[in-house]
């Protein structure tokens, strides 16, 4: 059963009052709320848990190491992955997508190679690839947006060829809610020999995730987007790529025999997760995926479609609300806007004084938002507590803006 | 307090000297990466004297009015002046209460007019 009442109920924050209106939280696309269970596990692992891993016999750091290790395996069953190996934890997305940047891409990339991205790049899966192709003297190729803001795989396959080495694309734009076609994407990228890392930051916790079926390479995301803590990041890798990867960090528990000057490495996933790692938030991380799959992520997935087919409508009944998006059957939970001669920022002010958290401005990827001819946007992102009548506080939000701002200008 | 005073909503609605000079002494231009706004502003020096200003920008509420307000204040003061305003004045200026984010779209049109005495002493 989907209940978004009983489970706002089950996250503390919502107990919130922001200028005296209980909170609105509509900016799931930065980062999400925490259920109970997820801090429980935090407090229970500091309480009668913590210890170090991979170093002590003593039996807190056992069973520190046993939570760990079983962490992967639970991330690995979440994403389909072959097997738990395949899994490295960061310590977030953008961390995980700069490994494979210095770690990887780094190997197999050349002067006059090309890397492919799309326009729809998050910072973090750009500002690697600009680096790296610079440093290389290879070409960095963006497949442009569609007209309807939607994924140009016409533009895509006319940029592949064997030049290209590398295919980095996002799952879900964080600005517009476009989803796109990665199956497709990897289908194609593979016919030319290309390697795909997939940014999934926005997608994995919105819906099932099957890295084998979708055939990538890499995939990365971040925890804190999917009920998890904060500082943990994922990268999954085929095996038999994290093998060809080196290490781009260098110290403790990524080794197996150290001399004076010189020292081996442990296999992957271990030798990229050097220094003690984020041992609790990792366990806690468990906690989400458990409570995310309690949920169900089709349920998931389709309580967002039916908050953002309401929004837009709700929204668009408001003359002169600019809609920024692709067609609904491409978005997820995302729905962005702009209100006529007001500024994003002050939209998002007077929705704070409402109560209504949203985000306004360039979303980190300033090459999007400038692409489609404005300086900011206002962006509401829905997740499993939303409910309609969130939206209707923001639709009254909107009316309040209107209110203050779109009095006549004398 | 209101954030959005009448006062505030007026100079955003029509702000003054919201226009470039014909031929400015000095012009600068500034950037807050946060909202993506830009700012472009000039003054016309004369004697040591700010003889008038002007700017050009899209911004939010609180950056617009600010910059209207600064243009205003900044006509007619020595060109000396400008290195002892900061940013507490410029707030209060302002009259609404205002948010660490907010605060830096309001300092904007500050920065930049530091940054156009600046540069003209090394011109
Ligand atoms: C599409 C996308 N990629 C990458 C990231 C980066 O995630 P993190 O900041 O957790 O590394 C984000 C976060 O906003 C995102 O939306």
């Amino acid at each position: 059963m989907f209940d978004q009442k009983k489970i706002k109920k089950e996250f503390p924050i919502f107990s919130r009052k922001i200028n005296g209106k209980p909170l609105v939280y509509l900016d799931n696309a930065s980062t999400t709320q925490k259920p109970e269970c997820v801090l429980d596990a935090l407090t229970n692992y500091y309480s009668s848990h913590n210890a170090n891993i991979h170093r002590g016999i003593h039996q807190l750091s056992e069973e520190s190491t046993v939570a760990y290790e079983a962490a992967r395996k639970r991330v690995a069953r979440f994403i389909h992955a072959r097997k738990s190996d395949e899994i490295i934890f960061t310590k977030n997305c953008t961390d995980a997508i700069n490994l494979v940047a210095k770690g990887f891409a780094s190997q197999i990339i050349g002067k006059g190679d090309e890397i492919i991205i799309s326009a729809f790049e998050h910072h973090s899966n750009l500002v690697p690839w600009q680096e790296l192709t610079k440093a290389k003297k290879a070409g960095l190729k963006v497949v442009p947006l569609a007209k309807d803001l939607t994924f140009d795989m016409n533009a895509y396959k006319r940029m592949l060829s064997t030049r290209t080495k590398m295919v980095c694309m996002t799952a879900q734009s964080n600005v517009l809610g476009t989803v796109l076609p990665i199956k497709k994407i990897v289908q194609e990228a593979h016919k030319v020999g290309a390697y795909v890392l997939v940014d999934g930051a926005q997608s994995v916790g919105h819906g099932k995730t099957n890295v084998q079926s979708l055939g990538c390479d890499f995939f990365a995301f971040s925890a804190h987007k999917m009920l998890g803590p904060t500082g943990v990041g994922v990268l999954y890798g085929r095996y038999d790529l994290l093998e060809k990867m080196v290490p781009v960090i260098f110290g403790g528990d990524m080794v197996t025999i150290v001399e004076q000057h010189s020292a081996q490495y442990q296999r992957p996933p271990y030798r990229f997760e050097a220094g003690t790692p984020n041992i609790a938030d990792v366990i806690a991380f468990v906690a989400a995926l458990d409570y995310l799959e309690k949920i169900g992520l089709d349920a998931i997935h389709a309580h967002e479609q039916k908050l953002t087919t309401y929004a837009r409508t709700r929204f668009s009944e408001y003359s002169g609300v600019n809609i920024v998006a692709p067609p609904l059957e491409y978005s997820g939970g995302i729905v962005s806007f702009i209100v006529p001669s007001v500024h994003p920022h002050d939209v998002a002010t007077v929705f704070n004084q409402e109560g209504v958290a949203i985000r306004s401005g360039l979303h980190c990827a300033e090459p999007l938002v400038r692409s489609l001819g404005v300086d900011a946007l206002c962006r509401m992102s829905f997740y499993l507590y939303t409910t309609q009548e969130d939206i209707d506080r923001a639709v009254r939000a909107l009316q309040k803006t209107r209110q203050i701002f779109c009095r006549a200008k004398t | 307090m209101d954030l959005y005073s009448e006062i505030i909503l007026d100079h955003y609605r029509n702000p003054h000297h919201a226009r470039l000079l014909q031929k400015p002494s000095v012009r600068v231009k500034e950037h807050n990466p946060l909202c993506g706004d830009t700012i472009e502003l000039d003054l016309l020096i004369q004697n040591d004297h700010i003889e008038n200003a002007g700017f050009k920008g899209t911004g939010c509420a609180i950056s617009q009015a600010s910059a209207s307000m600064l243009m205003d204040m900044l006509i007619g003061k020595k060109v000396g002046s400008v290195k002892k305003l900061f940013s507490k004045q410029v707030i209060a200026m302002l009259g609404v209460p205002l948010s660490p984010a907010r605060a830096k779209c309001a300092l904007l049109p500050l920065v930049a007019a530091k940054h156009a005495i600046l540069k003209l002493n090394l011109q």
